[in-house]
């Protein structure tokens, strides 16, 4: 709040404990994790200092899993994905921003039924469609259903949108068709809400469970979310010091993204919330 | 460019998306309600018609009931908490208290990760006896309680986990918008005297309806559409204590393999979430806007 509001004395020191208690609270699960995976199981909820410190945790979930395996898919899904909906949602934003068509409102809310029935509740019918397809237990399948993202679409939209038409209308004269237009000015000035979509995109693609858990039945197309599921419910017991090893594994790369890139996320996440 | 080019141009460029939005969105919303009129294939044989049989099924199945009555639980003890804590972050975060780098980064840091590996750390801190929860509820004198195994504690442990994962989620927007507020609102309002806590009540919270709004939207359909907690951490149970709607349509649909019935489910399901999409077209078109 502005800082004529700013709260002072009594209340200011009240405040700064609350938030700094809730603070805690919301690290505290991680900052949990973290010391079991770097310490031997013996130490897992004793809170000793100078306990010792070991990677063997990590060692031995990496050897009891093909974690390489299934970061590999990840990473394939999470590319796959994102670069069709770069091509698809910027081609249909342009549409809906630009050209004057028959049927434009109905379309548009048509694309916006998406973001209230998304994918992840139609799992039994698009199971039942990537059997026919014959894509059950590829990458392909786990990455179809989201392609077409109608969020990205009304996004890239309002942006596309605010392009003044003057600017339009030069690059026109200069002799730009739509799609050289597109591409050398709409695009461009459009970075900033690509940069804030991928970032949405990516963590949301590198955290899906539910449809991927479905879809996909074998170590060449599992990605690292339902790697660790099959890993930490199977014979692994409950050797909690390497499950949670294997819970860093996973989230490692977004999680040391997230620490570097802290502001960009931040923004990002604003920006594509900002309707 | 010519009538005829726009039109061209804007139904080509469309095409790709609204293929893949009519065949992984629209097509299986349709396909849902036609299928549920039917008994699940067995085998090669064509599915038999049935009628309302998968419905008349549904309204006799208490387990399908537990499941809705948990969500519409679920719903109610995680969204207002949610909610609430998410502008509490925000006001905090953007004020000017000490540390408050540190207290975005722990209050956002939940956000980004999967929600399968959150619920397995949550689930370590549950744990009877061995978890962090029991060490401390034993430090300071209670007994043991086996809190994902119980049916009175099971949900709202899920809710808790849910509520940490969200919370800073839809801090966020409320971040942005109070960072879009013109300082000299609160300027004039000192000028006239208000109190800060009269400012927050008939200022800052008015204008920040529409973000309220938003989340709102956004934390109802999560509340319908997040069951990651549920496969993780208690596979529904015990006794269908935290069975969630679509916890239920997985099970159906993909552990006893029914799809018809499955079906059925999902068309809850969808019913649910288009009538959240109707009070929230109804909001919209009465403008709960300021700007």
């Amino acid at each position: 709040m502005s800082s004529v509001y700013a709260a002072r004395g009594v209340p200011r020191a009240l405040e700064t404990i609350a938030a700094w208690l809730l603070g805690v609270l919301w690290i505290l699960p991680l900052a949990y994790a973290v010391w079991t995976a770097f310490h031997p199981a013996e130490f897992a909820t004793r809170f000793v200092v100078g306990a010792p410190f070991t990677l063997d945790n990590f060692a031995r979930a990496w050897a009891a899993a093909p974690f390489a395996r299934y970061y590999v898919n990840t990473v394939l899904l999470v590319t796959l994905v994102l670069g069709a909906q770069l091509v698809l949602v910027t081609l249909a934003a342009y549409a809906f921003a630009r050209f004057d068509f028959p049927g434009r409102n109905v379309l548009f809310a048509l694309v916006l039924v998406q973001l209230m029935v998304m994918p992840d509740v139609l799992i039994v019918e698009n199971y039942r469609t990537m059997s026919l397809l014959g894509l059950k237990d590829t990458i392909v399948a786990m990455a179809l259903p989201y392609m077409a993202s109608a969020f990205g679409i009304f996004l890239l939209r309002q942006t596309f949108k605010t392009v003044p038409r003057e600017l339009d209308e030069a690059a026109r004269v200069e002799g730009c068709g739509p799609v050289a237009l597109l591409w050398k000015v709409y695009v461009p000035l459009a970075r900033p809400v690509y940069l804030a979509y991928a970032l949405v995109s990516v963590s949301y693609h590198w955290n899906n469970f539910l449809w991927p858990l479905i879809i996909t039945n074998s170590v060449e197309s599992r990605p690292l979310t339902v790697g660790l599921q099959v890993f930490s419910s199977g014979d692994q017991g409950i050797d909690w010091s390497v499950i949670t090893a294997a819970t860093l594994i996973t989230t490692a790369p977004l999680l040391i993204a997230f620490l570097l890139f802290q502001r960009q996320f931040v923004q990002s996440f604003m920006r594509a919330g900002i309707r | 460019m010519t009538r005829t080019a726009q039109w061209l141009y804007g139904w080509l460029l469309l095409l790709p998306a609204a293929a893949l939005l009519a065949l992984f969105t629209h097509y299986p919303a349709v396909a849902t309600f036609w299928h549920s009129l039917h008994a699940t294939p067995k085998g090669s044989r064509p599915a038999a018609w049935v009628g309302l049989d998968n419905y008349r099924q549904l309204i006799d199945d208490p387990i399908f009931w537990k499941a809705l009555v948990n969500n519409l639980w679920f719903a109610l003890g995680t969204i207002p908490a949610s909610i609430a804590l998410a502008l509490a972050m925000a006001v905090w975060v953007s004020g000017r208290l000490a540390g408050r780098g540190f207290l975005r980064l722990a209050y956002f840091t939940p956000t980004v990760l999967p929600m399968i590996a959150v619920a397995n750390i949550w689930l370590f801190f549950y744990t009877p006896e061995y978890g962090l929860l029991e060490k401390a509820t034993a430090a300071l004198g209670f007994g043991t309680h086996n809190w994902l195994g119980s049916k009175d504690t099971a949900l709202a442990c899920l809710m808790v986990v849910t509520v940490w994962k969200e919370a800073g989620f839809f801090m966020i927007f409320y971040l942005a918008a109070l960072q879009t507020m013109s300082p000299h609102l609160a300027e004039a309002a000192a000028i006239e005297g208000a109190s800060r806590a009269y400012f927050f009540r008939r200022v800052t919270f008015p204008l920040l309806m529409p973000t309220t709004f938003f989340v709102l939207v956004n934390a109802v359909i999560n509340a319908f559409r997040l069951v990651d907690q549920v496969v993780v951490m208690t596979r529904g149970g015990p006794d269908n204590a935290t069975s969630l709607l679509l916890y239920y349509i997985y099970e159906i649909g993909f552990r006893f393999w029914d799809s018809a019935y499955a079906g059925a489910l999902t068309m809850v399901l969808l019913a649910l979430l288009a009538s959240v999409a109707l009070v929230q077209f109804w909001f919209v078109e009465r403008k709960v806007h300021y700007q």
